[in-house]
Formats: structure tokens, C-alpha cells, sequence
């Protein structure tokens, strides 16, 4: 097997065992912290797959600040008694992990059918310049709304948080 | 390949090396400093069989030897894991962002080039910004784990205040990554080794004097330092985050403080001050405007680089030593008032007059 082979398992195994680790955990605190070791782990896939810039900023945003934000709000709550579980949600979960591993498995069975090789890297796959390029030439107006979507969140979140106080 | 690795393993060792090395001995500075600058004798007492003379080595003999004999205290109702897990945290961060920032230009040896950086990234800026974003857990993290309000209180006012001065900082460096057209650290640093007008050289800090101020004051603020140590604010949360740490674990949270000073003097370096360039000169030797030339050998060239970079580490450090000493500490609420409604807008308008700027000078030349 080769190396990056051997890297990926490794690397697959661990951020398995972590993300089981967000939901096994009786302690939210370390139940975010699990998170923020999958979220990690999941950075460094992207690196292993020739794409710095993704990896860089899924550990920026996702690890070093929506983590911390989610810990701030545990840290102030402090939930230490757990909600009893209900038997609704075991159900729907259920249904969901069910339905999550179908479209696995079609997805798999899928690109094993029609295999082969994919198209070979380019150069300058991965670099911030070809990822500037398509975001603001070819994907401009996805990008345009996801940050107009984010604005009307953030004006909506602080107009609540006025009319609390 | 072996040879390879080697020179890569030696470089990681290298910076490691002396990061860690320039933390301890920071922390001898301080107390000196701190003495220099309260008119006292300061940091004397360390003595080996009575002898004090050495003051440096016999307190960097003492400080961790006093730390690690130190009963290692966790407290009873708090997350012993946790608890042990959080200096890792804190320490970690502090001692791999210096990774990417490079030390030199290249060294050749023989028919070998060795870039004198530990790893060239063309996405560098990104990866310290990412490392750093790590440290606040840490700070959260161990003032969780150690069941204790004041703690608690720190860890919570310490993800506030990091989260915040994150964005401005990310924020103040884009105006130099617009005028030097690149994320890499060390394309960065080539990019100051040009003259304007032929006698300036070209460092962030005359292109993008602003950006520096803001810069700094932020990193500074990451650091979480005075005037920004509210997470530890001594008068208020006793120690802050790690008031119910001792020990060994005390003395990685230390000595993270430390690496993080040594981290931000090289970033406010590279961005600001040229990194590894000395005015004037060129890889073969020095080109004086005016005066004339002084040519170099390759082996003298990259020695009076580190130099030169190593030594403006050092005086970065020595100012943020001296702001400690010198400034009272904020209060939060002006902590928070600083980075969201000075910096943070500072750093936007900073962007736009730059792309302005940089836009008329285009259409203009």
C-alpha cells in the first residue's frame, strides 16, 4: 500500500473514532472538544488532498472560530444536567443515519461502476489564486447571496438581541 | 531523499531550538526589564552554591527546575483530562506557527538550494492565522476543566477577546497582501528587498504604516498580555484562566506566553520590517544608492541575513516587554470597544484607500 494510502486510514480511523466520541460523550464540554478534533482532522484530509487553502480555512473558521463561539455559550450555560432521551428522537436519528448510509453506499457502488482514474491535477489546483478565480469569476453570484444571506443573519441575530435588553 | 529530510528535519529542529531557547530566556528579560524600568535590582536571587553572578543562566537553570519539582494540583471536582490537556493546548499553537515564517533566502550548497524556512507554503499567512485561532482553547479549555469562577471567568473573557482581535488582525494584514500580490511568507519578505525610488527600501511598514499600528496592537491583544490581560487580570480573577494550575502544566502555559511574543515579533517582522532583508543588499552583496557597490560572498549574504532577521526578532520582543511595563491595563468593556469599533473599522478603511491606491497608481503608471 502506499503512504498516502496508509495516511488516509490513518487519518480516517482517527477522525471516525472522534466524531463517535461527539455523540458517546456524556460531557458536552468534551463532546465539543471531540468536534473540534474531527474538525481538525477533516483540515488535514484536505491537505492530503493537494488543497492547502481549503484545509487552512476550515481549521480558521470551523476549528478556531465557530468552535470557540459554540464552547463560549457551554462554558456560560453550563449544562451539566442532561435532558433524558426520547424515543422521537432515537427514531428520527435512526431514519437519518439510514437514509445518510444509502446514499453512501449508491454513491460508492456508483464511482466504482463507472471508475477509472479522474481528470489529473492542474498545476495550480488548490492554489488561492485558481480558488479567487472561479469564486469570484465563474461562482459570483452563489457568493454574492451567501454573504447577503450571512449579513441579513447577523442584522436579524443583533435586532433580537436589542429587543431582549 | 535522506539527505533531504534531514535538511528539513535539521531546519524544524533549528527554529524549534531557538524559539524555545529565546522564550526562557525572555522570561529572564522580563523580570530584568521590569527591574530596569521600576528603578530596582530585579531577578538576583537565583544562586548556585551562592554564587549569582550569572544571573540569565543560573535563573534559567532555577525557573524550570523550581516548576517541575512543584506539586502537579488538580482540583477535586475538575476534568483531570481536560485539566492536562489544556497547557498542550496553549503550547502547541505558539511553538508550530513559527513553521512558515522564514529565517533567510536561500542557502546553496554546493549544487543543493536550501530555502531557509522550516515549510514553504504558498498559503503561509493563512496557516498562522489558522495556528492561532487555535490558542484560545487553551485558555478555555483549562479554565473549564478547573472548576473555579475566577477561572471560568478569565476562559470566558478570554475567547471574547481573542475571537475579536482575530478579525482585526486578519483584517490589518490584507492591505500588505494586496501591495506584495502573495499569501507565501517568504514571497513576502523577497517582495521588501526592492527599492522605491531607488533608495527606499520597500517594507511594510513605509508602504503600510497603518496596517502596522494595527497590526501589532493586535497581536499584542493575542497575546493576551498588558494591557490586554483581562483573562488573567491579577487584581480582579486572581490569576485568570490558569489560577488552579501548577507545576509543570503552569510552566507550558508560561512558556506559551513566551513563544507567542517570539512569534508575533517574527510575523511583525516579516510583514513590517523586511523580514530576513538588510538594507541594500542584494544576494550578492550590497548595491548603495549613490555610493557604490559591495560585493559579497553567498556564505556572508545569508549569515548577515539571519543576523539581521534574528535581531529584529529580538528587539520585537524587547518592545512588547517594554509596552508591558510601561502601560496600565485596559478595562473590558475597553478592550472590546477598541477591537470591534477602532480597529476593525481602521483595518476596512485601510482596505479600501490601499485597493484605491493601488488601482490609481496602476492607471496612472
Amino acid at each position: 500500500m502506499a503512504s498516502a494510502e496508509i495516511f488516509f486510514f490513518i487519518l480516517a480511523g482517527l477522525s471516525t473514532v472522534s466524531s463517535l466520541l461527539v455523540i458517546f460523550q456524556r460531557n458536552v464540554v468534551r463532546s465539543a472538544m471531540a468536534l473540534v478534533a474531527t474538525l481538525f482532522l477533516i483540515a488535514v484530509l484536505f491537505l492530503t488532498l493537494e488543497a492547502p487553502m481549503v484545509g487552512f480555512l476550515q481549521i480558521l473558521v470551523y476549528a478556531g472560530a465557530i468552535m470557540v463561539l459554540f464552547l463560549f455559550v457551554i462554558m456560560l450555560l453550563n449544562p451539566t444536567v442532561l435532558e433524558r432521551r426520547q424515543m422521537f428522537w432515537w427514531g428520527f436519528g435512526s431514519l437519518t443515519a439510514l437514509l445518510l448510509i444509502m446514499e453512501i453506499v449508491f454513491l460508492i457502488s456508483n464511482s466504482l461502476r463507472t471508475g477509472g482514474p479522474g481528470a489529473s491535477l492542474k498545476e495550480s489546483f488548490g492554489s488561492p489564486e485558481s480558488l479567487a478565480q472561479s469564486l469570484f469569476t465563474d461562482f459570483v453570484l452563489p457568493f454574492e447571496i451567501a454573504s447577503v444571506l450571512l449579513l441579513v443573519a447577523i442584522v436579524g441575530a443583533v435586532v433580537l438581541a436589542k429587543r431582549e435588553a | 531523499m535522506m539527505i533531504d529530510l534531514g535538511i528539513i528535519a535539521a531546519k524544524a529542529l533549528l527554529v524549534l531550538f531557538m524559539v524555545l531557547n529565546l522564550a526562557g530566556v525572555l522570561g529572564w528579560i522580563e523580570r530584568k526589564g521590569s527591574a530596569l524600568i521600576q528603578d530596582r535590582i530585579g531577578a538576583n536571587r537565583a544562586s548556585i552554591f551562592g554564587f549569582a553572578g550569572l544571573g540569565l543562566v543560573n535563573t534559567l537553570i532555577a525557573d524550570p527546575i523550581k516548576f517541575l519539582t512543584k506539586e502537579d494540583f488538580v482540583p477535586a471536582r475538575g476534568d483531570r483530562f481536560l485539566h492536562t490537556l489544556a497547557p498542550c493546548l496553549a503550547l502547541f499553537p505558539a511553538l508550530v506557527t513559527f513553521a512558515v515564517i522564514p529565517f533567510g533566502d536561500v542557502l546553496i550548497l554546493g549544487d543543493r538550494v536550501i530555502n531557509l524556512q522550516v515549510a514553504n507554503l504558498n498559503v503561509g499567512i493563512l496557516y498562522i492565522f489558522a495556528m492561532a485561532s487555535l490558542s484560545v482553547y487553551g485558555i478555555v479549555i483549562g479554565a473549564w476543566a478547573s472548576d473555579n469562577k475566577f477561572s471560568l471567568l478569565g476562559g470566558v473573557r478570554g475567547s471574547a477577546q481573542m475571537i475579536s482581535y482575530e478579525v482585526a488582525m486578519g483584517l490589518s494584514v490584507i492591505g500588505v497582501l494586496m501591495i506584495y500580490e502573495t499569501l507565501d511568507l517568504q514571497g513576502i519578505a523577497r517582495a521588501q528587498g526592492n527599492l522605491l525610488w531607488g533608495w527606499l527600501p520597500a517594507w511594510g511598514i513605509f508602504l503600510q504604516p497603518v496596517a502596522f499600528l494595527l497590526f501589532f496592537t493586535a497581536a499584542i491583544a493575542e497575546t493576551k498580555r498588558i494591557p490586554f490581560d483581562i483573562p488573567e487580570a491579577e487584581s480582579e480573577l486572581v490569576a485568570g484562566y490558569h489560577v488552579e494550575y501548577s507545576g509543570g502544566k503552569f510552566l507550558m502555559f508560561f512558556a506559551g506566553e513566551f513563544a507567542e511574543i517570539v512569534t508575533a515579533a517574527g510575523l511583525t517582522t516579516t510583514l513590517f520590517f523586511g523580514g530576513w532583508q538588510v538594507p541594500f543588499l542584494m544576494r550578492d552583496g550590497f548595491h548603495f544608492p549613490w555610493v557604490g557597490t559591495l560585493l559579497l560572498p553567498h556564505l556572508a549574504v545569508t549569515f548577515l541575513q539571519v543576523v539581521a532577521f534574528t535581531v529584529k526578532v529580538i528587539f520585537f520582543c524587547w518592545l512588547q516587554i517594554l509596552l508591558r511595563w510601561s502601560l496600565p491595563r485596559f478595562r473590558y468593556d475597553q478592550v472590546m470597544r477598541l477591537g470591534w469599533k477602532m480597529l476593525l473599522p481602521l483595518a476596512l478603511a485601510n482596505v479600501a484607500v490601499t485597493a484605491v491606491l493601488i488601482v490609481v497608481l496602476q492607471k496612472s503608471s
